[in-house]
């Protein structure tokens, strides 16, 4: 192997970039990947639609991470597979949707402000029932059925069933239309400024969606690579027993990872209440299958392998969704076959002993 | 010998449904080193296990410092004052070094003093201290489950095969290690196959075969008696030269 590779180095020029492009698709095979995706588009549409598209995928993939990212964490800490995880999107978007729509009832004449601030109490709410959900489901569904991913699978199922049920019991089982706040409907107009994407029209409240997504996803790396807390989640994810050897009580660890994740989907399902402005008992269901395909395109237990999936989910959904509609499902699958065949393991494997 | 900091009475495990340990008595005296000998299999390792409560013990108890641990759960004893260095020696690979040791330290921040300590028997630890530990050496890994063991003071040590697949230089640094936690009159029960290594270590010593004690003794009189080494550990005469 060592005599070719002089050989080589002999020749500089040609190779460095060559063997760079290769060494970079080797390391950040995220950034690789997200990289080919946003290019590749552009030279198929007008770029001015692409701009839109972009942002608009951006969009949908920081809900999408918000929805997933408790699901990847206790699937890589814990070993469970919740597959009612749906249920919890649902049920932050109904939480959401009804302090929206009493505030904004409350508040018809307010100014732009109060229209905007009713957003904060809204995914708030979303984010504790959820949360309390998420307590509740810990204890008495998934405690009993903690190793045995059959027996998971089909308690979850049956969870997730019995949730919806109830939703359907508070809030009808009828379709619900969820209003947006006056200050963020519309666009915010970019004149031709802009280098060769030239003016544009940006979407307010997918800004808004991409400004959480990063601003979750920032916090919640500063959690895990920065703190005492992330530092056990880490080491949970590795190697279960020796966090115990070193006197820490991982069920407590699982309990609270648990509940984070299920707040996230709630915040998650209030979100994308918002942005669809009509959400359904089974809206939740639907969106699990995109779910997976990001935590398991991202590598099941990583939270930036999550980020990165959900993104890319995003933006071939929109992308593939403009250039020919019927294939935008299609190519979410489509993607994820193509990158496990690549990497087995999604593109930021978390390594378990 | 002094008080027993550990006792164990007819003590039985299982492992699913094979039983592993049938009626272990082992006595571990406070402030000595205590080295388990025993052939492969001969359940060694499930003894330190079961102490840790990481195997559930079936029948018998488990003493420490006087209160039966038998059944508690493994976090609480390890906060009772044990650490348990395992034969894998469970390093956290994705975490640093130093994350390593801030996990090991339980009630918050590192003692400084120690943690020089630490640095001085093991300086490859100082040099890799904010690497991967699943990029550190076998030996440097060996350094590394032992400080954690050892960076806040506790009242028992399990260690099991330390010296598993090292070279002799490095052996022989943490032999140094071990001669200085010794020195501290830090209990030790130490699991090992390697037999000059444990002779120059142990003070007591027990041995294992097919899942209880079959020999209780002094480290000197072991060491003294070949017949007795060959009966017990199947060592060939001149197999320690
Ligand atoms: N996970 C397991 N499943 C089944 N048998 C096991 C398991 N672990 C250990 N054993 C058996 O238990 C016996 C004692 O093992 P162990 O305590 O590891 O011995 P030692 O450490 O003395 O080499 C061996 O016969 C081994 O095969
Ligand atoms: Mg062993």
């Amino acid at each position: 192997m060592s005599a070719p590779q002089d050989v080589f180095d002999a020749d500089t020029g040609n190779r460095s970039w060559w063997e760079k492009l290769r060494a970079f698709r080797q390391d950040k095979p995220h950034l690789f990947l997200l990289l080919i995706m946003v290019v590749i588009p552009l030279f198929l549409m007008p770029s001015s639609t692409w701009a839109v598209l972009t942002l608009s995928g951006l969009a949908m993939g920081a809900m999408l991470f918000l929805m997933a990212s408790g699901m990847t964490l206790t699937f890589g800490l814990m070993n469970v597979l919740n597959l009612a995880h749906g249920s919890f999107i649902s049920l932050g978007a109904f939480a959401g949707a009804t302090v929206l729509t009493m505030w904004l009832n409350d508040y018809t004449s307010g100014s732009l402000w109060v229209n905007l601030v009713a957003v904060v109490p809204a995914l708030l709410f979303a984010l504790v029932v959820a949360g309390l959900l998420g307590v509740l489901f810990e204890r008495l569904v998934i405690r009993p059925v903690y190793g045995d991913h059959l027996k998971q699978i089909l308690v979850t199922v049956g969870g997730s069933i019995i949730v919806m049920e109830l939703l359907q019991v508070i809030w009808g089982s009828n379709e619900i239309p969820v209003p947006r706040p006056e200050a963020l409907r519309g666009a915010l107009l970019i004149s031709d400024a802009i280098p060769i994407i030239g003016g544009i029209a940006l979407e307010k409240y997918r800004l808004l969606a991409v400004i959480l997504g990063l601003g979750v996803y920032a916090l919640m790396l500063w959690v895990i690579d920065r703190t005492r807390l992330g530092i056990l989640i880490r080491a949970g994810v590795e190697n279960r027993e020796m966090v115990e050897v070193h006197g820490y009580r991982i069920r407590l660890l699982f309990l609270a990872v648990f509940v984070a994740g299920s707040a996230l989907a709630g915040i998650g399902g209030a979100m994308w209440a918002m942005y669809r402005e009509i959400i359904t008992a089974h809206m939740g269901e639907e969106l699990m299958i995109s779910v997976i395909v990001v935590i398991i395109l991202g590598g099941l237990g990583s939270v930036r392998g999550c980020f990165y999936g959900a993104v890319l989910v995003g933006l071939i959904n929109l992308y593939v969704g403009y250039l020919e509609p019927r294939l935008a499902a299609v190519a979410t699958v489509g993607l994820m076959v193509a990158v496990l065949m690549w990497r087995p393991q999604g593109l930021i494997p978390v390594i378990k002993v | 010998m002094s008080e027993p900091i550990l006792s164990l009475r007819e003590v039985y495990a299982d492992i699913d449904q094979y039983h592993i340990l049938h009626g272990v008595d082992l006595d571990v005296p406070a402030g000595e080193l205590t080295v388990l000998l025993g052939r492969n299999g001969a359940g060694k390792s499930t003894t330190l296990r079961t102490i840790m409560g990481l195997t559930t013990l079936t029948k018998g108890q488990v003493r420490f410092q006087g209160r039966d641990i038998g059944g508690t759960a493994t976090p609480a004893i390890a906060r009772g004052g044990i650490a348990f260095v395992p034969e894998n020696m469970g390093i956290f690979g994705q975490l640093t070094v130093r994350e390593n040791m801030v996990l090991a330290a339980v009630s918050g921040a590192m003692d400084e003093q120690r943690l020089n300590w630490i640095f001085e028997v093991f300086p490859p630890l100082k040099k890799f201290w904010n690497r991967a530990a699943g990029n550190l050496s076998g030996g440097q890994k060996q350094m590394l489950a032992i400080a954690r063991a050892v960076i806040e003071p506790r009242e028992l040590l399990l260690v099991d095969e330390p010296t598993k697949g090292l070279a002799p230089a490095i052996i022989n640094d943490l032999a140094d290690a071990f001669e200085q936690l010794k020195q501290q009159r830090v209990s030790i029960l130490l699991v090992e196959q390697n037999f000059n290594f444990s002779r120059r270590l142990g003070q007591s010593v027990a041995v294992m075969s097919d899942g209880h004690i079959v020999h209780r003794g002094t480290m000197a009189e072991l060491a003294e008696d070949e017949d007795l080494q060959h009966e017990l550990l199947g060592l060939g005469l001149g197999a320690h030269q």
